[in-house]
């Protein structure tokens, strides 16, 4: 599945917790092989339904969270970040579909916070020309949480959710609660004060080979679950070709690796999180 | 890491056919991938292919034939410059100059586009090909550059065919050839060739050797005050407009077409002039062509100025439809009095543009007006379209010299008629003959309105003085080569301003005391010798100490 060799990880990221499987592929009695950083692993479930992972010839430590399988190389935290809303009766929480991309986690994390795309890459549907405007937002380190936050970002968008039934001034608040994870709250059509939920989870299957997850938790009792996947893998879809051309494929932390616009504080943000942290896994670190 | 020899290297990187229009092509040499385009003009660029925004390869960017659009974020470069002409993410912003993607030099020379990683075009050292050669097809083969010559070489010699041997990369090569003469039917000697490529490829291909390991492409630093986050874009232009139309209207004139993305655009009245600042980073002043039937979108005709700092060629040669430009809400320092018994408008070249806004809104008014249109040509006369539709109340005066000029504004000028009123826009010495003539046969300045482009009258700001401001409470000191706005700005208090030369009026502040040394064109020289106001970007105290109503 990999070419990538074993590489040593560092701390932050050899003890995260990281996504290595859609919890419904796993049927109970099944095992079902995967890769993480390079390594093959073994997903199974016992005979109480509990997900058990198996890798580097040893018993991993294993999690079910929002839809997915989750484990770890090291020693992980008790459980995973919180998801505010995800268990709310009304949301319809939806698996949206794993692409394998080639690229480094950190580039896809970064894509998914990037606004200025959208009349580019998703024309006519979360954005279109001439709205091309990213207005000033605000983006922060929620210090105890230990998370990216971008907050008051506002985005036109002509289709934003699979629901709406026209364009819209779409509101936008991004958390970045994991190196790999990142987490996007978005006006719903359907509800004026919660807002849908849409989350990716990336699984590094090498440093430059990833299997991107996306989950949904949105308040529409209208769509069907297929609908919601097809406009999520539509978008999705959409990213894969930008993603698997940009250069050089791993994260350059170096400040002066590439041109940031204001647009892109959010991402500024992220790597020099990225750099407190000591992530070294799909990144060039600063010299 | 690339030796000075491969980094010097001039390298055959594309076919001259391989650059079909609006094409970007993707080459390489010892592992570092170009982008390859040709402009409309003909002109072949060879750059890094990476956006320098965000890594993206530039071959799956769009060749717009004067620039290159970056697929992920749609930033414009600039055809042979790789200057970033356009950043939609802010359209109010200007990319910093220094923003620009690596160029590669580059030439095509017979049939073929040649690139080198280092160096000058000047210096370009090819080598002799027969100059009406047939350019063969080329045949990529994944062996090392070395290799492929040496076989080449001993396969077919190198008589009747120049070999060519692209360094793709350590380990891959693409063969060019050209033939020494153009065959009379050259589709079966390229089959011909093809094929014997092909063969040699194969067995090339299939002999055992241990793997090359790739060159890592190069990736260099950008500038540090690029590293950093850019300061917002001018105040005051706070309108997010549309290009929705780009047309030329004249030799050297361009206009636009300036539409809301979403909404109305406000109110504005003949004469208004909008401050559009402009993506090379320059803020520019374009006076509103509108009558009052046409709000849906404003029109502005901008005028090519080759020597000037580079607003007109920004706007004619970077600005596209579908732009979104920064632009202010419409100041009107130039107004339209709607109560002559016969308004005459007097327009120079490009200077008829708030002159057309007037006569639009006199003429659906069925107010009495002559409008009188002086241009270097035909082919120089803008918005004739607008002007046919004023009818009878407009005359061209068509390539006239300076004496005839004259003559002319003599003529059309006369005596003034009870309440005739006289509006002036064109070049400086226009202008100043206009109003010459019309103060010399005892027209009262009141009824002379003008607006100059710019301020082309000597000014001198060589002298301190003393400013109170009566409203504030404030005293404070001007410097020499500091104006009157700067220094209040200096202690938070903002005066709006425009063309900050003294010609548009924005920056007008009454004055309670002191003697004025006016340096604008605005002003006329009766408002002048009132002594009440002055233009605060330009004008200065005669002597010691201006109070100002501030």
């Amino acid at each position: 599945m990999s070419s990538t060799e074993k590489v040593e990880l560092d701390p932050a990221i050899r003890d995260a917790w990281h996504v290595c499987a859609v919890a419904a592929d796993i049927a109970p009695g099944a095992t079902a092989m995967h890769c993480l950083f390079g390594q093959r692993l073994e997903v199974a479930r016992d005979a109480a339904g509990r997900p058990v992972v198996r890798g580097d010839g040893r018993v991993l430590p294993a999690l079910e969270r929002y839809g997915f399988i989750w484990t770890s190389p090291g020693t992980p935290p008790e459980d995973l970040f919180p998801l505010p809303g995800y268990d709310e009766p009304d949301r319809k929480n939806v698996v949206t579909g794993s692409v394998g991309i080639r690229v480094s986690a950190p580039r896809a994390v970064e894509n998914f916070l990037d606004m200025g795309h959208f009349p580019f890459v998703h024309t006519g549907i979360l954005g279109e020309e001439p709205h091309t405007e990213v207005k000033e937002y605000a983006v922060a380190i929620d210090p105890v949480a230990d998370e990216v936050v971008a907050t008051e970002c506002q985005f036109y968008q002509p289709r934003a959710a699979v629901g709406s039934s026209g364009g819209a001034k779409t509101e936008y608040v991004y958390r970045v609660p994991h190196p790999f994870c990142a987490i996007l709250y978005k006006t719903s059509p359907f509800d004026a004060v919660r807002m849908d939920i849409v989350a990716l989870f990336v699984q590094p299957v090498g440093e430059e080979e990833i299997i991107g997850h996306t989950m949904m938790s949105i308040i529409d009792d209208r769509s069907t679950a297929t609908e919601v996947r097809h406009f999520q893998l539509t978008i999705f879809g959409q990213d894969k070709p930008i993603l698997e051309n940009q250069r050089p494929r791993k994260l350059p932390l170096d400040p002066r690796a590439e041109t940031p616009i204001r647009a892109d504080k959010s991402s500024i943000m992220y790597r020099r999180w990225l750099t407190s942290k000591g992530v070294a896994y799909g990144v060039i670190p600063a010299p | 890491m690339l030796n000075d020899e491969q980094r010097r290297a001039w390298q055959p990187v594309a076919s001259s056919t391989d650059l079909v229009a609006r094409h970007v092509f993707a080459g390489a040499i010892w592992g570092q991938e170009l982008a390859l385009w040709r402009a409309d003009d003909g002109h072949v660029n060879a750059w890094e292919n990476r956006c320098l925004h965000r890594g993206v390869r530039l071959t799956i960017g769009v060749n717009l034939g004067s620039e290159l659009m970056c697929q992920y974020h749609g930033w414009r470069y600039a055809n042979r410059t790789a200057g970033c002409t356009y950043i939609p993410a802010h359209p109010a912003d200007a990319p910093a100059r220094t923003i620009c993607n690596r160029v590669y030099p580059a030439v095509e020379r017979h049939g073929l586009v040649w690139a080198a990683l280092e160096g000058t075009v000047e210096g370009a050292a090819l080598p002799e090909l027969p100059m009406d050669g047939l350019v063969l097809r080329p045949v990529p083969v994944d062996v090392p550059p070395a290799e492929v010559e040496a076989a080449l070489a001993a396969e077919f010699g190198r008589d009747r065919v120049r070999w060519l041997v692209q360094p793709v990369d350590a380990g891959r090569s693409i063969i060019r050839g050209v033939l020494a003469e153009q065959p009379a039917e050259p589709l079966p000697v390229l089959r011909r060739w093809s094929a014997r490529l092909g063969r040699l490829r194969d067995r090339l291909e299939a002999l055992p050797r241990p793997p090359v390991a790739p060159i890592p492409p190069e990736l260099h630093r950008v500038d540090p005050a690029l590293a950093g986050l850019p300061e917002p874009g001018p105040a005051g232009t706070s309108l997010r407009l549309r290009v929705a139309r780009k047309w030329p209207v004249a030799e050297d004139v361009t206009a636009f077409r300036l539409a809301p993305l979403a909404g109305e655009l406000p109110a504005f009245q003949p004469g208004a002039h909008i401050d559009v600042a402009l993506p090379n980073g320059l803020t520019r002043q374009y006076s509103l062509t509108n009558g009052p039937d046409d709000t849906a979108a404003w029109v502005i005709g901008v005028k090519r100025e080759p020597a000037g700092l580079g607003g007109s060629t920004c706007l004619h040669d970077a600005v596209r439809e579908g732009d979104v430009l920064a632009v202010s809400p419409p100041r009107n320092n130039f107004p339209l009095r709607r109560d002559g018994l016969l308004t005459l408008f007097i327009a120079g070249g490009i200077g008829l543009t708030p002159l057309l806004a007037m006569a639009r809104t006199l003429h659906l008014a069925r107010l009495p007006y002559h409008f009188h249109a002086f241009a270097r040509s035909v082919a120089h006369l803008p918005f004739v379209d607008v002007l046919d539709g004023l009818g009878d109340a407009v005359e061209r005066h068509i390539g006239l010299d300076p004496a005839a000029t004259t003559a002319k504004l003599e003529a059309i000028i006369g005596t003034q008629g009870e309440k005739h009123e006289l509006y002036v826009c064109g070049p400086t010495p226009f202008l100043d003959a206009a109003r010459a003539i019309a103060a010399a046969k005892g027209w009262p300045d009141t009824a002379v309105h003008f607006e100059y482009f710019k301020n082309e009258r000597p000014r001198d700001a060589s002298n301190a003085f003393e400013v109170a401001l009566a409203r504030s409470a404030l005293t404070l000191d001007v410097a020499p080569g500091q104006s009157i706005v700067e220094a209040v700005a200096a202690h938070g208090i903002h005066i709006p301003t425009s063309c900050a030369q003294g010609a548009c009026g924005t920056c007008r502040v009454g004055v309670i005391e002191g003697a004025i040394d006016h340096q604008d064109v605005h002003l006329t020289p009766s408002e002048k010798a009132r002594g009440d106001c002055l233009m605060a970007c330009v004008s200065r105290a005669a002597a010691g100490r201006l109070v100002l109503d501030l």
